[in-house]
């Protein structure tokens, strides 16, 4: 009887020894997460103090300028928005329109194939790389310039995979019998695509382009790269100001800059001061990535509660 | 009888209060809830010890329930409560108090499921992972208890040469013999297999039968299955499970032969199920 | 005469006899293969874009090429391709992406393994679900923002503890590049432990080991060709970063081993050159393509590794 309570002894130790392990390995984890949760807090924390001080509605109407206290992001801002405009017009149409292709109509063959590889691989192409293929061709080989359109199609390709993605998965959580429903009610496939799959698959394609377009207002690298300046001190011709026809579109080839490469400019001088505009600016750019990013998982988690199929 | 006395149980039936054996393990009162819905309604029953037990009915019964109630498998999943007691001798542990450690548990009985779960490790350490578990790390006795519990499953001629492969490359039956060898390696009081054959092709069956049937010398089996004839063949005392609730429990000849209550007889005799 | 045989003559029978709803069934097939085509050229856009990259790379690349000797590229431990004295070597530029990539990893891969480790078996529900989406919106923050952080706030934290740490570095700009890397290993892990079935965990835990046994000793190996996908595929997320190395660490490049110095990685470089002014079609303007193709050239190694990782991974249960 004794050797049973010795061995039970022996093994609520071992077991007490091994369970010290859980806790140790529980509280490690919550630890790796706080380094996160840290970052985030103390890159908040850094640019309020800086920059929260400098943003005024002189700052978001103000130019660029060599006095720091009297520099402004309009142009930034309002670069970003037109680049943005010709992304979203790009991205969307190309990149729904291929993600309807391969759910929808592509057969299973080696050219269907090389198109998925494609789409994966370039969502691992890093950023810059974009920026390389559009000097060498939207600049001087379709000879657009260094101009908003060259940048909106650059990011509309970088963002393209995401948006892709996104409408392949929002139309495959569609279940069968809805599609088999409309065609056994004698619908075509174009039909049966943009009056039912396409609404009822909107709500994960937005989620996707958000996040898409989130990430392509932040990018720097490419729009750097195809020749953005850095120093703009005016506004791109206002939308449809110009003479028409051609006049309409005078802003798409003007000469821009946007907020990162804004930001950049300002934390790449010396002057603490610059730095308290790069703050002040860098403040704004998260506000705007971060808040649509928030919309687009909002929209992700009621999707997942309302839909019931 | 000499030892330690047999603990009075208020069995089911009279035939199955044959002092000829002792009980490991008795269920008294035993409900289970998956949240709001009782799974188990009140059952009792005793488990012999170095005996088989096998526990059968039709699909949905409880009885996968009621063996996993035994090494505390539903602790895992939230939403579930347990009610009653499951006793276990002789230090009159009560298997479902919360004060008692599951892991503890599960160091003392064994389980083999449905389908060969092997990791996906070599053969010689899936054996020896519940002794590694337990921090055992001399490598000697190690490799004797792996090839004990090789042994004892009947694999070990089969792979002594190749301990060092994976265990995923083995066939269904011999994964499912790996599985059994792992349980045993760590010497259990207790060994529960969930219909562990179901899985398997016959002659594999056959094979884990007679492996069962040589086990209960050394060890106290409890066996779920939905075939009624690997009971009759394989079990010592068979308890009938229906929508919840112990309906017959006897020795084994007996609820084949001759059970005492219609439904069960009904059930043996395949007029439902 | 039956609709079907009046279909087949359609061709023969004046107007007349054809019946509307056949006609525009003809019509609405046409406009059906139309809209087909103009989606599958939606699709296509991807592939030309792939194209695009390779032929501009290639073909700038090969104009470099034939002034510059490919060993020269190799070997040469200068890059001063705008001095009168010009040197093409990519060493120094590669030491600066591997450095700085190898600092941003050993912060990565640790934090990222044991976060993943923790979210998929031991946090309780409430924390996965604030968890999970908190470190999407950390792998969302711009880069520049990052390249800011670890030039203005990093930086001076690190030169208390390293004394003598110069302003720019690739020991702060590899910290911070890490830390924005982590939810991409965090993720991938993750999925990939989540993807192993319950049986193996109820296997581990009837032996009677403890959660932490479990997840170290079953879960993690069984889950291990998706993690080494997400290693990967941090791997190749680091050495494609631009703007944090480009603010933080400099862009002078170094030939140097050392993170507590400055360097120019490949991307920092191709920034570099931008921002100047180059003339179309000299060879400073080349460099950047015979720099992106390198670049180009390592994250399709990865990329195409990690890919290869996931899709088993995903085969094997």
């Amino acid at each position: 009887m004794s050797e049973q309570t010795a061995r039970l002894e022996s093994i609520r130790a071992l077991i007490a020894a091994h369970k010290r392990w859980d806790l140790v390995f529980a509280t490690v984890g919550v630890l790796a997460l706080m380094v996160g949760v840290l970052t985030f807090v103390a890159l908040f924390a850094q640019m309020m103090i800086d920059g929260a001080p400098r943003l005024s509605w002189d700052f978001f109407t103000n130019f660029p300028s060599r006095k720091p206290d009297q520099a402004g992001i309009l142009s930034a801002w309002v670069g970003s928005t037109l680049v943005m405009i010709v992304t979203a017009a790009t991205a969307v149409p190309l990149g729904v329109g291929a993600g309807v292709y391969l759910e929808e109509y592509a057969p299973k063959n080696w050219m269907t194939d090389l198109i998925e590889i494609n789409v994966t691989n370039l969502a691992g192409v890093p950023s810059i790389v974009y920026g390389l293929l559009a000097l060498g061709l939207f600049v001087y080989g379709f000879g657009l310039g260094q101009s908003i359109l060259t940048a909106g199609l650059t990011l509309g390709l970088l963002i393209l995979p995401v948006v892709i993605v996104a409408t392949r998965e929002a139309i495959r959580s569609i279940p069968a019998v809805i599609r088999e429903g409309a065609y056994a009610l004698g619908a075509t496939k174009w039909q049966t695509t943009s009056h039912h799959i396409l609404p009822y698959s909107t709500p994960g394609i937005m989620t996707g382009v958000i996040i898409g377009m989130a990430r392509a207002i932040g990018e720097t690298a490419p729009v750097i790269t195809i020749g953005a300046l850095t120093f703009i001190a005016f506004l791109p011709a206002a939308p449809f100001s110009g003479d028409p026809p051609a006049g309409l579109f005078d802003w798409v080839m003007s000469p821009f800059t946007v907020m990162p490469i804004q930001m950049f400019n300002w934390t790449s001088r010396p002057e603490a001061a610059f730095h308290q505009n790069a703050a002040a600016a860098g403040l704004v750019l998260v506000v705007m990535t971060l808040s649509m990013n928030a919309l687009a998982i909002y929209i992700r988690y009621r999707l997942r509660k309302s839909i019931k199929w | 009888m000499v030892g330690t006395p047999a603990p009075k149980i208020a069995s089911v039936t009279a035939a199955a209060a044959r002092p000829a054996a002792a009980a490991k393990s008795e269920t008294k009162a035993l409900s289970f809830y998956y949240g709001a819905f009782q799974a188990l309604k009140s059952i009792s029953m005793p488990i012999y010890e170095k005996k088989v037990t096998a526990l059968i009915g039709p699909s949905g019964c409880g009885k996968s329930t009621y063996l996993r109630c035994f090494n505390r498998m539903h602790d895992l999943y939230p939403g579930n409560r347990y009610e009653g007691q499951i006793m276990l001798y002789p230090d009159n542990t009560n298997i479902l108090n919360p004060v008692v450690d599951p892991i503890e548990v599960r160091m003392r009985i064994s389980m083999v499921f449905q389908k060969p779960n092997p990791f996906p490790k070599s053969i010689y350490e899936n054996v020896a992972y519940g002794l590694r578990v337990r921090g055992e790390r001399k490598r000697a006795l190690l490799d004797e208890k792996v090839e004990d519990a090789l042994r004892g499953a009947a694999l070990w001629d089969e792979v002594k040469n190749r301990l060092n492969d994976l265990a995923f490359n083995l066939s269904g039956g011999q994964q499912q013999r790996l599985c059994i060898a792992r349980a045993l390696a760590t010497d259990p009081e207790m060994l529960l297999f969930d219909d562990p054959t179901s899985a398997l092709d016959p002659i594999a069956t056959a094979s884990i039968e007679q492996l069962i049937a040589e086990l209960k010398e050394k060890i106290t089996i409890l066996i779920v299955t939905h075939n009624m004839q690997q009971a009759a063949r394989v079990s010592d005392y068979t308890a009938y499970m229906y929508l919840g609730e112990l309906i017959e429990f006897d020795a084994t000849d007996t609820i084949f032969i001759k059970p005492r209550n219609k439904q069960t007889e009904d059930y043996i005799t395949g007029r439902f199920g | 005469m039956t609709s079907l045989s009046q279909a087949n003559r359609i061709e023969a029978l004046p107007d007349t006899f054809v019946s509307d709803r056949l006609a525009r069934r003809k019509l609405r097939h046409v406009q059906e293969r139309i809209i087909e085509f103009v989606l599958f050229l939606a699709a296509c856009v991807s592939v030309a874009t792939t194209l695009g990259i390779v032929v501009i790379l290639l073909t700038e690349s090969f104009v470099f090429f034939q002034q510059v000797s490919l060993w020269d590229f190799l070997t040469d431990n200068q890059w001063t391709p705008l001095f009168a004295d010009a040197h093409y070597g990519i060493l120094p530029l590669l030491s600066g992406t591997l450095v700085s990539s190898m600092v941003a990893l050993l912060v990565a891969i640790p934090l990222g393994t044991i976060i993943a480790i923790y979210l998929s078996e031991f946090a309780p529900f409430g924390v996965r679900e604030v968890a999970k989406p908190f470190l999407e919106l950390l792998s969302g923050i711009p880069t520049i923002v990052y390249g800011y952080f670890a030039l203005l706030f990093v930086t001076p934290l690190l030169q208390k503890l390293i004394p003598g740490l110069p302003g720019f570095n690739l020991l702060s700009a590899g910290i911070v590049m890490g830390i924005m890397i982590i939810p991409t290993v965090s993720s991938v892990s993750e999925d990939a432990m989540r993807a192993v079935p319950m049986a193996l965990r109820e296997g581990s835990y009837a032996m009677g080991a403890t959660r932490f046994q479990t997840a170290i000793r079953v879960v993690t190996p069984a889950a291990f060709s998706g993690i080494a996908a997400a290693y990967i595929l941090g791997i190749s997320r680091a050495v494609g970063e631009t703007m944090i190395l480009a603010v933080a660490a400099g862009m002078q490049p170094n030939l140097t081993w050392n993170p507590l110095e400055p360097a120019a990685t490949i991307t920092a470089y191709i920034v570099q050159v931008a921002l100047g002014d180059l003339p179309h079609g000299s060879i400073g303007y080349q460099t950047i393509f015979a720099a992106g193709l390198s670049l180009a050239l390592m994250t399709l190694v990865f990329n195409v590794l990690g890919h290869m990782l996931r899709k088993r991974y995903r085969q094997a249960y």
